[in-house]
């Protein structure tokens, strides 16, 4: 999809201005109007996003809750320190980088084929009812699909019960730590490959036809047509996409985590928001550290926003991205 | 587009729809599985014999959620959420997607908001940061945390602005000509035709606050005061529940001897599901082709 922002108005000539534009002046002395109008927007984003910057602060002290921001004890780079010395920051790092990775690529292959393999359907009705049933989970929260998996992946449950009949050992999806990873990877991609083949979909869609036609009429099969045409068609999307996504390699799936992670997977499954919000807002072992949470918390906003950055400016130049 | 009638061409046929109709069977069984143990009697579900069809089929785990006073609650602060966050939610980001979608001539400072707003996008305080700027602002426990915050839903706004930066110059100053101030221009032009794209933003507005159950579970301390997700969350994850079931359930004198936890759970779930299912499949062209309504193609 590439999305051109229009350039500033190019001053009509002066004779058809006076004609038919209203005077710039009138129309200045009501600009008033549109500030105004920004002003709610204004507010909510000072309160709701930059007040809260604030808080960075904690990031650098031993948070006390009693004393408040100001009033607790500086300590530098401590609580960063204290983080990377830990046994948890590689681990959680690593597991961030492995889930998310594995959605990434697993999802958009399954996208991409998925939306090669509608885009050859000819009937209408099939082809609304696959699109219709593969992209509503995407609409559903990770409660619901979480609650739902949980039920189904159980050790007793039909998943579980299949791999029996055919003879195959239980899988503890979500109890063995080896496998826990592939569960999220997986459980992820089903929910969302319907919506993610949107984008291609309408990429293949502009394929100009006579293309297909001028290659049928020089002798290419199926096969070749896909290789000659389809494939280089759709790759400013493929880069496109991969471009963007490589913003969000450290949100490896909160909510989803979340819902589905108990104790027995946490070696594998924390990732670096889980493991902010239970040292923050849950406390381990007891403890509430919101120091220590601000400060892994403020690391991954860092590291988030420089990937995003990048990702965009490379999206702009491999791709020709443009946001606005 | 091109026709081969060989016979390569009718395997390839029946590999791509059998492979396509296996996706959609898997993207629906786990709901059928989910459906069938709501309604499957107490014996089959706690011997895990069901499948995907209901073995001793009932209604009472239905009975008892549609008298369970604290999901009834939750059920309809979630509706209330979504009433209330995607009305203030609309009207906020269309008076703010109006002035950004005019020329910098008119607005100085115009990109410069852009900037800031896409900043915000970006980048917040962080998980804790945004915590205690809540509670400063006493917004912890309050009703109105699962609305404000969210009010301004900046990339919702993006795509108001570029809808509205593609209707008709013309069409605008023909109106400011006549004497109409922006309000005027905003209210009574630009938004009767921009129905399609408020229609998209409404939507997802709204699924997006029926689906969030993270705020409420934070920042409101009263479990009574959750939304629904917020409460299905805590009952998803317990894995054990706290409803008594079985020959002995009873509840205000009513017996419910066929429910079970994972029948509780699972209608639950379901009902909490209901009204996306249900509006999904008739609104989707919305959901899925609306994202592209503010892009100017080439």
């Amino acid at each position: 999809m590439q999305t051109y922002a229009p350039g500033p108005a190019l001053p009509l000539p002066r004779a058809a201005a006076v004609e038919r534009r209203p005077s710039l002046r009138r129309v200045l002395r009501q600009s008033w109007m549109l500030y105004a109008m920004l002003l709610p927007a204004l507010v909510l984003l000072i309160l709701f996003r930059f007040y809260p910057m604030w808080g960075i602060l904690i990031a650098f002290k031993d948070y006390k809750f009693a004393e408040g921001i100001l009033g607790s004890p500086w300590v530098g780079l401590g609580n960063f320190q204290t983080f990377f010395a830990s046994r948890n920051a590689w681990n959680i790092i690593r597991n961030t980088v492995f889930i998310s990775l594995g959605k990434i690529v697993l999802g958009q292959i399954t996208a991409i084929v998925f939306a090669l393999m509608l885009n050859e359907v000819r009937n209408r009705p099939f082809k609304r009812l696959t699109q219709t049933a593969t992209t509503l989970p995407h609409f559903l929260s990770w409660v619901i699909v979480g609650g739902i998996m949980i039920q189904v992946l159980s050790t007793s449950g039909p998943v579980n019960r299949l791999l029996k009949e055919i003879g195959l050992p239980a899988v503890r999806f979500l109890g063995n730590p080896a496998v826990f990873p592939w569960t999220l990877i997986l459980s992820d991609v089903w929910k969302g490959f319907g919506f993610g083949a949107v984008i291609y979909l309408a990429a293949l869609t502009s394929i100009n036809p006579e293309l297909y036609e001028a290659a049928a009429v020089d002798g290419a099969g199926r096969f070749a047509r896909l290789r000659f045409i389809t494939i280089p068609g759709i790759t400013p999307t493929i880069i496109l996409m991969s471009c963007l996504s490589l913003g969000n390699i450290l949100n490896a799936g909160f909510d989803q985590v979340l819902v589905l992670y108990n104790p027995s997977v946490m070696s594998t499954g924390d990732i670096i928001d889980t493991y902010v919000f239970r040292v923050g807002l849950v406390g381990q072992g007891g403890l509430l550290n919101f120091g220590l949470a601000a400060a892994v918390g403020l690391l991954k906003s860092i590291a988030g926003f420089f990937l995003i950055v990048l990702s965009y400016w490379l999206a702009g130049r491999l791709a020709n991205y443009r946001i606005f | 587009m091109i026709e081969e009638r060989g016979a390569f061409d009718i395997l390839f046929k029946v590999a791509l729809y059998s492979i396509l109709m296996l996706l959609v069977v898997i993207c629906v069984a786990p709901f059928l599985h989910v459906i069938a143990v709501s309604l499957s009697g107490f014996a089959a579900v706690s011997e895990k014999r069901v499948s995907f069809w209901p073995i001793g089929f009932h209604l009472e785990n239905y009975r008892y959620i549609m008298g369970d006073e604290v999901f009834l609650r939750s059920f309809g602060i979630s509706v209330l959420r979504v009433v209330v966050g995607v009305t203030l939610s609309l009207l906020i980001m269309v008076i703010t997607a109006y002035p950004l979608s005019r020329d910098s001539i008119y607005m100085p400072g115009r990109t410069l908001f852009k900037m800031i707003m896409l900043f915000a996008m970006l980048f917040d305080g962080g998980l804790i940061p945004t915590f205690l700027a809540y509670m400063s602002l006493g917004l912890i426990d309050s009703f109105w945390v699962l609305i404000m915050p969210g009010a301004l839903n900046i990339f919702l706004t993006i795509i108001i602005i570029n809808y509205f930066r593609g209707i008709s110059r013309e069409l605008w100053e023909a109106a400011m000509l006549d004497g109409a101030n922006h309000f005027d221009v905003l209210f009574r032009i630009f938004l009767p035709i921009s129905q399609p794209v408020l229609a998209t933003v409404a939507l997802f507005s709204a699924v997006g606050h029926w689906n969030s159950w993270f705020d409420g579970l934070i920042f409101l301390k009263t479990q009574a005061k959750w939304p629904l997700q917020s409460y299905l969350y805590s009952l998803v994850t317990t894995r054990d529940l706290q409803w008594r079931t079985g020959a002995g359930a009873a509840r205000a004198g009513e017996l419910f001897s066929q429910a079970t936890p994972e029948g509780l759970a699972t209608t639950m779930i379901l009902v909490a599901a209901i009204p996306i299912l249900l509006v999904y499949p008739f609104l989707q062209r919305y959901f899925i082709h609306g994202l592209t309504l503010g892009s100017i193609k080439e």
